[in-house]
């Protein structure tokens, strides 16, 4: 299929996304839809936050416009900035402006990363007043109604420097996620990547033993996301103690001991 | 140089490096027999003789005539861990020890192997500390053993041999080490130490026979849990024990199958007992180690107070916080009372994994970390969680011996027997061995007595300009936001620019594409560390300038908002070294600090290894882009 562009607040997810629902984070999701409340999603990388937007996008049939924050990233890049074609300067709208205007979902990923001026936009879009100051304008946008902001953050491994503050996080209603229980990342594993329930079982063992090395020399643990792309490269044909190596050890450290006691977990599971 | 003259020369090397005037010891021999080396050879033995001289000369003496023998059948590597270790023995326990060690080696023609394919616990223990800290149970970790081979437990630390050599390749012996550990962590995680097993032994006519026949039974039902959980490890022990060629006896293999099975327990390894007693002796796989029922019975004492105590305040923190967030549905439906509230907690423990559910009054809390760990080591120590640990702490159960939270005072400690309780260890770096001594500092943290006078307001009164001079300079390094004008990118356009490359444009040159204008962010990222010579050479007024500099410094670090922190030290040998608190990282420069600053006296002796090395931990702690240490000493005052 060929590459074709689409602006995205036109992007409507047409398929279902896969996605395993690991309590009532979709109830809760709908309700605070419903109801014109954002919402803040807290966990671990690659437990599933991005692929629940996806779903709840799906669901809601809204589009759904992700902001990946860096901390580059100003209030501008969200609301948008005057640019300069053909010798006369042209307003362009930002990400979260687009989504404002067409009640689209936007999801600002690991906000806390953002610089600190762009709170200064999303306060007023977090609460009942649901406007966006844009202040080179001179204009208060008001979201449409299927408007939802969410935005994500990893409170493990933030410093304090960078935590999300009390006026921030008190405007979401907050749904925290996690690595999901045995049985369930089994099933995950197994249907992403395609691999048996035998060795999707393996592979959510070997997660749990990378995930019992928090805080001994690792940040993280291996991800469900990790796990499936493990579990992608033994479906195609690659020996699990290497995919193992591959798809996870490399991705979790650079040291040279954890990586090799990481090497020894796969090599005893296999 | 022939090989005489060689000897002559090594003989008066020797005689002046180990004292030969005075010691009588007879070097000529020996001189000679290294003279005959390969020149590599002669470097190495006499490099190391003069570096253990440094540290004591009878074991140096002992090395050099051992060493010619030694090093055509040995491995540098290994003859230099051999080495380095009889030096860790004599700084812990004595010559006497350290001899030991050196004697070890004549033994080196059976124990070839162990020279030249073994495998050091040192190059182990990183990774297999982290492997086995990833198995699932109590946290364990890996300790050398000081003498013998027999790796062991206390349900705490795994216990293994400095060198682990059964097999003459190094990959093999390395497989070794891993099955050892893997047992051993089965061992704690499947409740080989549920019951007593001297006492469960004790009732047979030979109660020695009857623990090594346990430990075979314990051996075969362990190894089956280790093929369902870990296949690719079993196949692996298999494969040891088949280039062993040590088949199990027949006789064992009723006995291998019934524990093979997934529910088997200690209680059958038990109740097979008496069987196994009179079946032959059970013959030891080679990674199996040794069991030490004393070893595990003294950390269980240890352990099983504290871990209840520990528990019952958490559980009883954790009904407080209940309590708070507990906010009753309607008037009409009040909530349970505190003191009436019960938690209970199951554990789910199948297929490998272990898992254990808190409730209070049957709704699941989620525990935090440190809870579950506590849940975790009792449920392994019991095969359940007791209810009597279930029971929140009541006012008045707060026993600060218990939970470990109240440190000791560091002044009473040194006057103990126990001085080195709660102290940290740092390794030294020894000039004349040429290696690190371990665990040689016992290092504490200390607050500075705080003095309350005019001493800060006087310093910057006697500096004042001085102060001004710093603050100008130092608030011309402060970087601020300032909109950096013809930008690729930006947030905004630079009117500016855009004019003139409108021009530029129009007159049929090149138009500019720096037409934005862009904040840039002052974004200092720093941590400095100031670590205060605080040894009594210091006395008069160079502790003076250093104090009056740290009141300067921090003034003027102030402006620059960089987190610091400020610690002095000193010490008497290496058994007390002391690091005094002076302002840490979180804390603000508030009056206290100042008061601190001026109660700074010059102490002790001055040892500065166990500060960088804790000071680098402590700024490695914080997140920070750039890390800087700097030690304020007599010289940089001088």
């Amino acid at each position: 299929m060929d590459a074709h562009s689409l602006a995205p607040e036109e992007h409507f997810i047409q398929t279902e996304p896969y996605y395993e629902p690991v309590g009532n984070e979709i109830a809760i999701f709908e309700a605070a839809w419903r109801h014109k409340l954002p919402v803040l999603l807290k966990g671990p990388t690659g437990c599933g936050k991005t692929r629940f937007m996806e779903y709840m996008a799906w669901r809601l049939k809204r589009p759904l416009i992700t902001v990946s924050c860096h901390d580059d990233l100003t209030a501008s890049d969200l609301v948008g900035r005057y640019l300069v074609k053909g010798g006369e300067t042209t307003w362009v709208d930002g990400p979260l402006t687009r989504a404002v205007r067409v009640g689209g979902i936007c999801y600002l990923d690991e906000v806390v990363e953002a610089r600190k001026d762009t709170m200064v936009v999303i306060h007023p879009l977090a609460d009942d007043r649901r406007t966006l100051p844009m202040e080179k304008l001179g204009q208060l946008l008001e979201a449409a109604d299927d408007f939802c902001l969410a935005i994500s953050y990893n409170p493990g491994y933030q410093s304090v420097l960078k935590d999300l503050k009390q006026s921030t996080r008190q405007r979401f209603v907050a749904l925290e996620f996690d690595y999901p229980a045995a049985e369930v990342e089994r099933k995950i594993v197994a249907t992403e990547s395609g691999v048996d329930a035998g060795l999707a079982e393996r592979l959510v063992k070997f997660a749990q033993m990378t995930r019992n090395l928090k805080g001994s020399g690792l940040d993280e643990g291996a991800s469900t996301r990790l796990l499936v792309h493990a579990g992608k490269l033994i479906a195609g044909g690659i020996d699990p103690v290497t995919a193992c190596r591959s798809a996870v050890a490399q991705a979790v450290t650079d040291d040279a001991d954890m990586l090799a006691a990481i090497q020894e977990l796969s090599s005893s599971l296999f | 140089m022939n090989v005489t003259a060689r000897a002559e020369a090594i003989t008066l090397l020797l005689e002046s490096w180990l004292e030969a005037d005075f010691s009588f010891r007879k070097v000529g021999p020996t001189a000679e027999k290294i003279a005959a080396l390969a020149q590599g050879e002669q470097d190495f033995v006499l490099d190391w003789v003069k570096r253990i001289a440094s540290s004591n000369l009878e074991v140096a003496w002992q090395f050099a005539r051992r060493a010619p023998a030694l090093i055509g059948h040995m491995d540098r590597r290994l003859m230099e861990a051999w080495v380095v270790g009889a030096c860790d023995v004599y700084d812990r326990q004595g010559l006497r020890h350290a001899l030991k060690v050196m004697e070890e080696a004549d033994h080196f023609a059976e124990r070839q192997l162990e020279m030249t394919a073994g495998v050091l616990f040192e190059d182990v223990a990183g990774v297999l500390g982290n492997f086995v800290r990833g198995l699932s149970g109590r946290k364990l970790s890996l300790t050398r053993l000081e003498r013998g081979h027999g790796a062991y437990t206390d349900t705490e630390k795994l216990y293994l041999p400095a060198v682990l050599a059964r097999f003459s390749d190094a990959k093999d012996n390395f497989v070794l080490a891993k099955a050892s550990v893997a047992l051993l962590w089965a061992q704690t995680r499947y409740g080989t130490f549920r019951a007593d097993l001297a006492a469960a032994c004790a009732n047979f006519p030979d109660p020695e026979r009857a623990l090594h026949q346990l430990h075979g039974l314990e051996t075969l039902r362990l190894s089956a849990y280790i093929g369902r959980e870990l296949p690719g490890l079993h196949r692996e022990m298999q494969r040891l024990q088949a280039l062993l060629h040590a088949p199990e006896p027949a006789a064992w293999q009723p006995l291998a199958v019934r524990l093979g099975e997934a529910e088997a327990t200690l209680e059958d390894s038990l109740r097979l007992l008496g069987d196994a007693y009179t079946l032959p002796d059970w013959p030891p796989r080679c990674y199996q180690g040794a069991l030490q029922p004393e070893a595990v019975a003294a950390a269980f004492a240890a352990r099983q107070d504290k871990e209840k105590a520990r528990l019952r305040v958490k559980l009883a923190e954790l009904l407080q916080e209940h309590a708070r967030h507990e906010t009753p549905t309607s008037a009409d439906t009040p909530t349970t009372p505190p003191e009436r509230q019960v938690f209970d907690a199951e554990a789910r423990d199948e297929e490998g994994g272990l898992e254990l559910e808190l409730t209070l009054d049957s709704l699941p809390i989620a525990p935090p970390e440190d809870v579950k760990a506590l849940l975790t080591s009792i449920y392994l120590d019991f095969g359940e969680i007791p209810p009597e640990y279930l029971v929140p702490a009541g006012d008045g159960e707060y026993d600060a011996s218990l939970l470990g939270e109240q440190g000791k005072d560091p002044d009473a400690v040194w006057q103990g027997t126990y001085h080195e309780e709660g102290a940290l260890f740092y390794p030294e770096w020894d000039m004349g061995r040429e290696h690190y001594r371990k665990n040689w500092c016992v290092m504490r943290e200390k607050d500075v007595p705080p003095i309350e006078n005019d001493f800060h307001r006087q310093t910057l009164e006697k500096y004042a300009g001085v102060v001004k001079n710093l603050r100008k300079s130092f608030e011309a390094m402060r970087d601020e936001n300032r909109i950096e004008k013809r930008q690729t990118q930006g947030d905004d356009v630079d009117i500016d620019a855009l004019v003139e490359a409108l021009a530029d444009a129009r007159d049929g040159r090149e138009m500019s594409e720096r037409l934005f204008t862009r904040l840039h962010r002052a974004d200092r990222n720093i941590a400095v560390a100031f670590m205060v010579d605080m040894s009594g050479s210091t006395k008069g007024w160079i502790n003076e300038a250093e104090r009056e500099a740290l009141v300067l410094l921090c003034e003027a670090l102030e402006l620059l908002g960089d987190r610091y922190a400020i610690y002095g030290f000193s010490g008497i040998t290496r058994k007390r070294c002391e690091l005094f608190r002076i302002k840490t990282f979180d804390e603000p420069y508030s009056t206290e600090v100042k008061a601190r600053i001026s109660g700074i006296r010059a102490q002790d002796y001055t040892r500065m290894g166990f500060a960088i090395r804790h000071l680098t931990h402590l700024l490695n702690q914080v997140e920070a882009r750039t890390k800087v240490l700097v030690t304020l000493d007599r010289k940089s005052v001088v």
